[in-house]
């Protein structure tokens, strides 16, 4: 009965491709699971979807850096239909190794707004792979997927987390004007060293949106949260724990059904 | 064309992760001289582009532009006052390289579609070292001799990737005419592997059909019949002496065994069992779970990171190929190191150092793991020296499938397809390999049996293969193990017959003569049996996804197998000799119980100290570093994480995973394992193993009625009577604990010969170790239960008596002594009390439940207050103790088996009680809101009064590396 289609990308390692569509279909969403050869074949395929998601994994192992593959692959075959998917009010979102090939590719923070040398993603400073949970505190009001004020827990689990900016004044502005769409902060939204901030990533930095507020990269995995039971400890915590992950997906729905389907007559 | 060489170093201020972890590395090795490690990536591309285009190779793809920069061409030591000393490693020729692949198909993608790309490591080490220095570094710390070679200095050039080409040439080895001696000595010599009784039946075979087999024969019967194959030692007839009186006769010990037990059980719930690459049992109403955990013991010592990579990536494989195909929807890994604070000097020649070998093998099974988006939800970590020389590392993978499409139909006229990775020149022998002791020179001699994992490639054809099994567009599958091809399309033509063109099998490079094709152990290949008609279909499903599938050859009925290289025939073997052939064995084992003492360590006020240092052995300490580093959420069914509690640190007796995110029905995932018992007698070692792997599953929620078991058998020697004994008593254990439990064995896999020979002669045997992996059903995830203390005034028991068995318990070695009362288990009360806390548990009357293993129960008590960030106050006058076991050290720290300590609500007394009412059960305790531990002896005297977050901190502390 959905009406908000959502495709849910896939390629050689990525590995979340899965429960990123049940979360999407919890949520309310048509959920695809499409290769992207199938989307270099018929760029057309794009038109059909609101919602189109990056999601977490390996993307080509990661080989040269995570991301830096599909993001190429991307940028050579695909770049103009999502500039336009974007472009015409749709939603695009990167969790993990997605975030990693939006930042790659230069869709965040936003090409237009900064250039593609401006932000990268690297090494964990730990310089190791980490999955452990963390607390984020949305910094923007812009970010159709998140609810502003509103702190929320979930896991991470990557090598490569932690962002780093060209140099202070891009750092500066990323903050200012809105581009910082989550920090990494304690229990009680307050910043902090490893492993508050489990990458070293600057300025706390755990997710990106651009201009429009209509796309979102972040390193943690909203959609590993999404039942009570997938919570650490839920089993020190009440019947009525109510996942943190699953809100970003159902703001993305609603936010495409209140502004992109076709208002249904009365 | 055109030689290019990029390299990319990281920018000045951006923190050089990869080179200060090689600087710590090199620190740990005692040289301490050097001031800084710069590292940097090579890309060595011959290609036909322009400056221009060279340029945007560098900027756009090879490196990052805000933490990278690329210089093209070779760049000379940094200037400066330091002495700067330049090694490159690069990759043995023919060694699979996925980035380069990787960058070849980027480079396309931007429009150059003719590269050949090499990747290399190069790090510029600052600061005054010696050449001596040099060698160790690059030996110890840069590069595997096995797979890599290093490059001092800026003037030497890598090897050559170039390979000439194979030109056919059949071989043969006479053998018909051969005496004993020479029979032994062609096996050895061609490291076959294979005993002079097997010789001698090959060679009675091959004079009856009258000529000399060629070298892909004798190779395919060597790996056929290699141990690691057939498992001829478990299966072989054994006359059984015990303490001196002949006891028990076997016709084949694995049937009369392991085996029997599930036979007589006879579970309907139990679908292939023993049958298949992995055991399959029933989840439910549609769908079967399916489970196998394998060793990689070998191949992890001489190449930690990729022996362990790969060890993970091939038991993936099994329930890939089991069936009809199953998703791999959980992965387990069980480690045994010898203790990780060794000096050099104190480390065997030809072994490396165990901190090198643990960090090596966490990092394989890390990135294989991750890559594949399993998650890596249960494991232990297992410390002793006897494991120095000989690591044992085994992996495990659950599978979730339709139940109705269990079992494979390979028909004749089928094609044999070969799916997924090509065909190298690695993991040659890896099958007879790992079927031998392991010796000083094994380094060099044996490099080529290492493999090379790359984990994208398989993930690739897993997506594929998901594919065409839903399609039904094959009619079997398996894997390319150990054995590669030989084995895959050997097992699965076995009842048909098939013949092979081996020059179709896809190839990394030229130059593999077609024996080496045939017993290849590449990595990240299965083979699948296909409908002529439906190759089209099939094919077209692979390449939309970029995965090889290549014909290969048929299935055919006359039950021979027949190889052919470019027309002519190389190779024609009896399919029956093949897999019928084996002579079978008769040996002789012997157990004689130890004469062992029972230490009497002086009563003591305070057993504080020895709280401590057991948690902080290297056996219970937390195991939080290796944890982290595997992804243990992915797929999003995780239920019980390995780590649990209020800070996320405590840890969890078993895992469970929700298979199926729209349904809450659960799958719980344990182990057990105590090799310090067998010691003593591994009788009892192994139903200890049995009852810990059980406990964990009943801690969590798992159904008592539902448990599937699986053994992995690590030993010695087997050919000596005495070390085959200690096997005979665990087998003979593994029946008596699956009986009394109900709970069948599904799978099983051995790996003997771990000894490891010492250049002065000498040799370090493995002790006897059981690995029991256990998994059970969890009607509703949403009432599991977790280890860690819940609220202050709940009510603490303990279910289960505690005896006098202090023997092999940590408490002992910490001591530095063995015992002899070694814990046993109770076969008719074990069950009873596993019944009674899991039905307590469905019920809701549990708050938290944790087993008693290393550390008895003081340990137990002190992990379930600091996980959950509550203290305890324990009194053992309420404590079930054996009549015997009135010694306050026995009753704190005796390993005792089938105990759990229980936390009620006090609300929920009465219900709890009345279901304990016939066991031996007793209230020891309450939770409080400080958080000390307080354990009273039965005088009321505190025997032990501790911080508890002191505790925590000593038992995260050695392994928080």
């Amino acid at each position: 009965m959905s009406d908000v289609q959502a495709l849910v990308l896939r390629a050689a390692g990525i590995n979340c491709d899965r429960e990123t569509a049940y979360a999407l279909e919890l949520a309310g969403a048509k959920a695809d699971r499409v290769h992207v050869n199938r989307l270099i074949e018929n760029k057309a395929l794009l038109d059909q979807y609101h919602i189109v998601v990056f999601p977490g994994g390996f993307s080509y192992g990661d080989d040269v850096a995570a991301g830096k593959i599909l993001a190429n692959q991307v940028v050579h075959h695909l770049a103009e239909p999502l500039r336009k998917f974007i472009d015409d009010g749709k939603l695009v979102l990167g969790i993990c190794n997605g975030f990693q090939v939006l930042v790659k590719m230069g869709i965040l923070p936003g090409n237009g707004d900064f250039r593609q040398e401006d932000v990268t993603i690297t090494y964990n400073d730990s310089g190791k792979y980490e999955d452990r949970w963390v607390h984020l505190l949305p910094q923007t009001n812009r970010c159709v997927f998140l609810e502003p004020e509103r702190q929320i827990y979930v896991p991470i689990a990557h090598g490569e987390g932690k962002i780093v900016a060209k140099d202070a004044e891009t750092l500066q502005r990323l903050q200012c004007e809105g581009y910082v769409a989550y920090k990494y902060v304690d229990a009680n939204g307050q910043e902090g060293p490893f492993p508050i901030n489990p990458n070293g990533s600057a300025e706390s930095i755990a997710g990106l949106t651009d201009s429009t507020g209509r796309v979102l990269g972040l390193m943690p995995h909203p959609e590993r949260f999404v039942r009570r039971t997938q919570h650490p400890h839920w089993s020190r915590l009440g019947e009525d724990l109510d996942p943190d992950g699953i809100k970003l997906f159902r703001n993305a729905v609603r936010y495409v059904q209140e502004n992109l389907l076709p208002v249904c007559p009365a | 064309m055109k030689q290019w060489r990029f390299e990319i170093f990281n920018r000045p201020g951006v923190s050089d992760v990869h080179g200060n972890g090689v600087l710590d590395d090199i620190r740990e090795l005692g040289i301490t001289s050097l001031e800084a490690v710069q590292s940097a990536k090579v890309f060595l591309i011959e290609a036909d582009f322009d400056n221009a285009f060279a340029e945007r190779v560098a900027g756009e793809l090879l490196s990052d532009p805000v933490a990278e920069e690329y210089y093209i061409g070779r760049s000379a030591a940094p200037a400066g006052l330091a002495q700067a000393t330049l090694i490159e490693v690069h990759l043995k020729s023919g060694v699979t390289d996925p980035v380069a692949e990787s960058v070849m198909t980027a480079i396309a993608d931007m429009g150059v579609a003719e590269t050949h790309v090499r990747t290399a490591r190069k790090y510029v080490l600052l600061g005054s070292i010696r050449p001596a220095e040099i060698e160790t570094i690059a030996k110890r710390v840069l590069a595997n001799d096995c797979i890599e070679d290093v490059v001092v200095g800026d003037e030497a050039e890598p090897p050559s990737p170039h390979l000439s080409p194979y030109e056919l040439d059949i071989v043969h080895w006479p053998i018909r005419d051969l005496d004993e001696a020479g029979l032994e000595a062609l096996s050895a010599e061609r490291d076959l592997f294979l005993d002079l009784t097997e010789m001698k039946t090959i060679q009675a075979y091959f004079r009856k059909i009258d000529r000399d087999p060629t070298d892909i024969e004798l190779e395919t019967l060597a790996q056929t019949w290699s141990e690691h194959c057939v498992h001829k030692t478990l299966r072989s007839a054994v006359d059984m002496t015990m303490d001196g009186q002949p006891a028990q006769h076997f016709d084949n010990l694995l049937k009369e065994t392991v085996f029997k037990a599930t036979q007589d059980l006879n579970k309907d719930w139990c679908i292939s069992v023993f049958a298949d690459n992995a055991g399959v049992v029933e989840f439910d109403e549609d769908s079967a779970v399916c489970f196998k955990v394998e060793t990689h013991n070998h191949p992890s010592a001489l190449d930690p990171y990729g022996g362990a990579a790969t060890g993970i990536g091939g038991v993936i494989r099994d329930p890939m190929g089991t069936g009809m195909g199953a998703r791999p929807i959980a992965n387990t890994d069980i480690f045994c190191f010898g203790e990780p604070d060794k000096s050099l000097d104190e480390i065997p020649k030809g072994v490396l150092h165990p901190r090198r070998i643990m960090k090596g093998v966490v990092a394989g099974v890390r990135d294989y793991g991750n890559r594949m988006g399993i998650p890596t939800v249960n494991g232990a970590i297992y410390f002793d020296d006897r494991y120095l020389g000989n690591p044992l590392v085994y992996c495990g993978n659950v599978g979730l499938m339709d139940k109705d499409k269990a079992f494979k139909h390979p028909q004749s006229g089928n094609l044999v397809v070969v799916v997924g990775g090509r065909t190298g020149r690695d993991g040659i022998h890896g099958a007879t390999f790992s079927s031998g002791e392991m010796t000083h020179e094994h380094e060099t001699v044996f490099s080529h049996a290492v493999q090379i994992g790359n984990a994208i490639t398989e993930k690739k054809t897993l997506d594929v293969l998901l594919q065409a099994n839903e399609a039904g567009l094959y009619e079997a599958i398996t894997d390319c193990g150990a054995g590669g091809l030989s084995s895959a399309v050997g097992e699965m033509g076995a009842e048909l017959g098939a013949e092979v063109d081996l020059e179709h099998v896809p190839l990394k490079y030229t130059g593999l003569s077609y024996t080496e094709i045939w017993i290849s152990e590449a990595q990240e290949r299965m083979v699948i049996a296909v409908k002529p008609e439906n190759w089209e279909a099939i094919k077209h499903i692979f390449d939309n996804e970029n995965v090889e599938a290549t014909v290969i050859g048929r299935f055919t009925n006359d039950k021979k197998l027949r190889l052919h290289y470019e027309g002519q025939q190389v190779g024609e073997l009896d399919m029956d000799f093949l897999h019928d052939g084996v002579p079978k064995y008769s040996r002789q084992a012997t157990w004689t119980q130890p004469k062992l003492n029972e230490p009497a360590p002086a009563a003591k006020d305070s057993y504080n100290d020895e709280l401590l240092g057991i948690l902080s052995s290297y056996n219970v300490a937390s195991k939080e570093w290796v944890i982290r580093q595997y992804d243990h959420e992915v797929q999003g069914g995780s239920v019980i994480k390995p780590l649990t509690g209020v800070a996320n640190d405590g840890p969890s007796d078993a895992a469970v995973v929700q298979p199926k995110l729209t349904s809450s029905r659960g799958l719980a995932i344990s182990c057990g394992m105590n090799p310090l018992y067998g010691d003593i007698d591994p009788y009892w070692m192994a139903l200890a193993g049995i009852d810990e792997a059980i406990r964990n599953l009943i801690c969590v929620g798992g159904r008592v009625d539902r448990i599937a078991l699986l053994d992995n058998f690590c030993w010695g020697k087997c050919t000596d009577p005495e070390t085959f004994g200690t096997l005979v008593r665990a087998a003979q254990a593994c029946y008596d604990g699956a009986m009394a439990y109900e709970a069948p064995f599904i799978s099983g896999k051995d790996s003997l010969n771990n000894e490891f020979a010492c250049e002065d002669g000498a040799t370090i045997r493995i002790p006897a170790t059981l690995l029991i992996s256990a998994m059970s059903l969890v009607d509703d995830i949403d009432r599991c239960v977790t280890m860690d203390a819940k609220q202050a005034g709940n009510l603490l028991f303990v279910v289960g008596r505690t005896k006098n068995e202090l023997g092999g318990s940590h408490y002992y070695k910490l001591q530095g002594h063995l015992g002899a009362t070694v814990p046993t288990v109770d076969l008719e009360m074990a069950p009873r009390i596993a019944r009674c806390v899991s039905e307590a548990i469905a019920q809701g009357l549990v708050a938290s439940c944790h087993d008693c293993s290393e550390g008895g129960l003081a340990v137990a008590l002190a992990e379930m207050g600091f996980a959950g960030g509550l203290g305890i106050e324990a009194d053992l006058h309420g404590l079930p103790v054996s009549k015997d076991c009135t010694n306050v050290d026995a009753q704190l720290f005796s390993e005792s088996n089938s105990r759990y300590v229980v936390e009620v609500e006090p609300g929920k007394y009465d219900a709890f009680a009345r279901m304990m009412l016939n066991l031996p059960f007793g209230q020891i305790g309450k939770v409080t809101g400080d958080s000390r531990l307080v354990i009273r002896d039965t005088d009321g005297r505190n025997v032990v009064d501790a911080d508890l977050d002191a505790l925590k901190q000593a038992w995260q502390k050695p392994l928080d590396w």
